[in-house]
């Protein structure tokens, strides 16, 4: 919604044209004392140009690993990438050195975090840590480093910002220091931005003007945006396509309004049933039962499974492959069919 | 952050009476009779007794004593021992031979320790890491005395003799700054193994920061990362421990002054204890207190400069 081309992009299928960033069949694991695990299995996700790609889920899920795969600041050991493909306009990032990818990241694919507050360098002054930026990668002198700062705090509409450049980030609020984060990841005009749940550590207010913000700078920008979250309603105005994460895998991907309007697996299906709801006051809230997987010992079959309205006998033996709906949908459910149904009927 | 110096200088006050008077009660609770050990073995004229006893009101109760003593330190005077000396000409220059000393010690420390501490904290778990925290183990476990003896022995007598020069000073001072370095050394030993500790568990700990993901993500060439990101986010646990440290080398350089024969003020204190001149004892044990005071002020002071989250108004 926020890019008109959206609507009228042709299928995922077609290979004229690489994506902007491609994940492919990616798998992450951790090898730790308790043994290995595996936060990522065999995902795959595409995003353009101008488009905002939702990933949802919850905490485990593997949505913010994923994340850091990408960037490239994931610690290796203890995690590593045995299987899988990163490509950036076409090049697989995992090949490139390390070198060639300190070149990428945070120039071309830049990141926000949650907690804006621990996220920055409580040591220096906000203006410092944007400056950085044109320092490091422009060979600017502090002076026009600094100007520059200043210009992207009144970008991100930070008031007074020429007067607040010299501040450190406790002395601001933490919508202002969400802010600051954002500043200093478009310092550079990334191509694609990754945020991994930007709004968590606001009150709603502030949560709806920082996603605004980062919708508006998408637009003028054109850049990818990657919006991680596992807040449905954070996700409704801003992205154009949704990526439900389970226990390292996407359970289904959608455009977002058709997950709205009609979920094709059950996990979305609970997600969306659990969001209060006006109508719905006096009611008990719904709640998936059950808690997420534990990673070191996964479920058999469908990862999902234990906590399934829907779940069959060949569900605890079978792992569903992605199954493909339309050209831009898919579901990792044997049963999406039903699912489908009970929500559209 | 003047009203704050001026606050803390006078919260010392308390902290300074409590301390010399605990010191004070303690030395003349000692058992045996001060006047007596001036005399040793032979027998005192009970009248130059007495008046010995009235001149340094040792009939008064201890208060009263305290009383005068404390009048006398704030207009600068220590007293006087009971061979007539004032205490402040025996204090004379063997201050600055155990500053130096710790001094030297807290340099090398500071030096030493970070350096094997950042190196064992990025190779967290590798051989270097073993090795440096076996070493400091190491370093924890051998005593002053054990340490000051062997390397005095191998540096000024095998290593001369292999040789034929003396690579360093090992004994007086009379070598100028160049005299405290081994000793300096053996007294740091200790400190070195913590602060090396210290300095690995803080910078592991930064690292493992938000901000340093962030910085990460940012792009920053990795000295980038460690230099401007890293290093002063950790070293403010260091500059409490090092502060804290200058208190303890001056007033631990007993053993190092007496291998090493260091007239410093160690030595004094040692002796004087001995020789049971109360008031010697009493104004050391005064200045070390202030010199803790102060540098635990200084400390605190630095926090603000290292970490703008901490003001103080």
């Amino acid at each position: 919604m926020n890019n008109p081309s959206v609507d009228t992009a042709p299928p995922a299928a077609d290979a004229a044209t690489e994506p902007l960033l491609a994940v492919d069949n990616l798998h992450v694991e951790f090898v730790t004392r308790q043994g290995l695990v595996r936060a990522v299995n065999g995902v795959s996700y595409t995003v353009n140009p101008g488009e905002s790609l939702a990933v949802l889920g919850e905490s485990g899920s593997g949505k913010s690993v994923t994340a850091q795969a990408i960037m490239g600041i994931l610690d290796m050991p203890p995690a590593r990438i045995p299987k899988g493909e990163i490509r950036f306009r076409g090049t697989d990032l995992l090949k490139l050195s390390d070198q060639a990818r300190s070149q990428i990241r945070g120039q071309r694919i830049a990141m926000i975090f949650q907690d804006a507050l621990s996220s920055l360098n409580p040591v220096l002054t906000v203006g410092w840590q944007i400056s950085e930026m044109f320092r490091v990668h422009r060979g600017m002198n502090k002076r026009d480093a600094m100007k520059k700062a200043v210009e992207l705090m009144d970008r991100v509409r930070i008031p007074a910002a020429r007067q607040r450049v010299n501040d450190y980030p406790h002395q601001f609020s933490g919508g202002m220091r969400q802010r600051i984060m954002i500043a200093m990841s478009i310092a550079l005009d990334p191509e694609v931005l990754i945020a991994d749940e930007p709004t968590t550590a606001l009150d709603v207010t502030v949560q709806a003007q920082i996603m605004e913000l980062l919708a508006e700078l998408q637009r003028e920008s054109n850049m990818g945006l990657i919006l991680i979250t596992h807040d449905l309603g954070v996700v409704a105005d801003v992205a154009d396509k949704i990526a439900v994460m389970y226990a390292g895998r996407i359970v289904e991907h959608a455009p977002v309004h058709d997950v709205y309007k009609s979920p094709a697996h059950p996990y979305s299906k609970g997600l969306l049933d659990s969001i209060p709801r006006v109508d719905m006051k006096g009611q008990e809230l719904y709640a998936i039962k059950g808690l997420p997987p534990n990673l070191l010992d996964m479920p058999s079959g469908c990862a999902f499974h234990p906590r399934c309205p829907y779940r069959r006998d060949n569900c605890v033996t079978d792992v569903p492959p992605l199954y493909e709906i339309s050209g831009t949908r898919g579901s990792a459910c044997h049963y999406y069919r039903e699912v489908l149904d009970d929500t559209v009927g | 952050m003047g009203r704050y110096i001026i606050r803390r200088l006078l919260q010392a006050i308390p902290v300074l009476l409590g301390t010399t008077f605990l010191i004070f009660a303690i030395v003349y609770a000692l058992p045996g009779d001060p006047v007596q050990a001036l005399a040793g073995d032979r027998r005192v004229d009970p009248v130059f007794a007495a008046a010995l006893r009235e001149q340094f009101h040792l009939n008064d109760p201890l208060i009263v004593r305290y009383g005068y003593y404390v009048r006398d330190i704030f207009s600068g005077d220590f007293g006087q021992t009971f061979r007539g000396l004032p205490v402040s000409t025996i204090f004379e220059g063997k201050f600055q031979v155990t500053f130096k000393l710790a001094a030297t010690a807290l340099i090398i420390e500071a030096i030493v320790g970070v350096l094997f501490g950042f190196w064992a904290a990025l190779r967290r778990g590798g051989w270097e890491d073993k090795a440096i925290l076996a070493f400091s183990l190491l370093l924890v476990s051998v005593p002053t005395l054990v340490s000051g003896f062997v390397l005095q022995l191998a540096i000024g007598v095998k290593l001369k003799q292999l040789t034929g020069t003396q690579i360093l000073p090992v004994a007086g001072v009379q070598d100028g700054l160049r005299s405290y370095l081994l000793p300096g050394f053996v007294l740091a030993t200790v400190s070195i193994a913590y602060l090396t500790r210290l300095t690995r568990t803080s910078l592991m700990e930064t690292l493992r920061a938000d901000f340093i993901r962030t910085a990460v993500a940012k792009g920053l060439p990795r000295r980038r990362v460690l230099g401007r990101h890293a290093l002063r986010n950790s070293l403010i646990p260091l500059v409490t421990y090092l502060g804290a440290d200058l208190g303890t080398l001056m007033g631990g350089a007993v053993i190092t002054e007496a291998i090493f024969n260091l007239p410093g003020i160690g030595q004094q204190l040692f002796q004087s204890v001995y020789l049971r001149e109360n008031s010697v004892v009493v104004g050391i044990v005064t200045v070390l207190v202030l010199i803790y005071i102060v540098a635990n002020l200084v400390v605190d002071l630095l926090y603000a400069v290292l970490d703008p989250r901490i003001r103080y108004e």
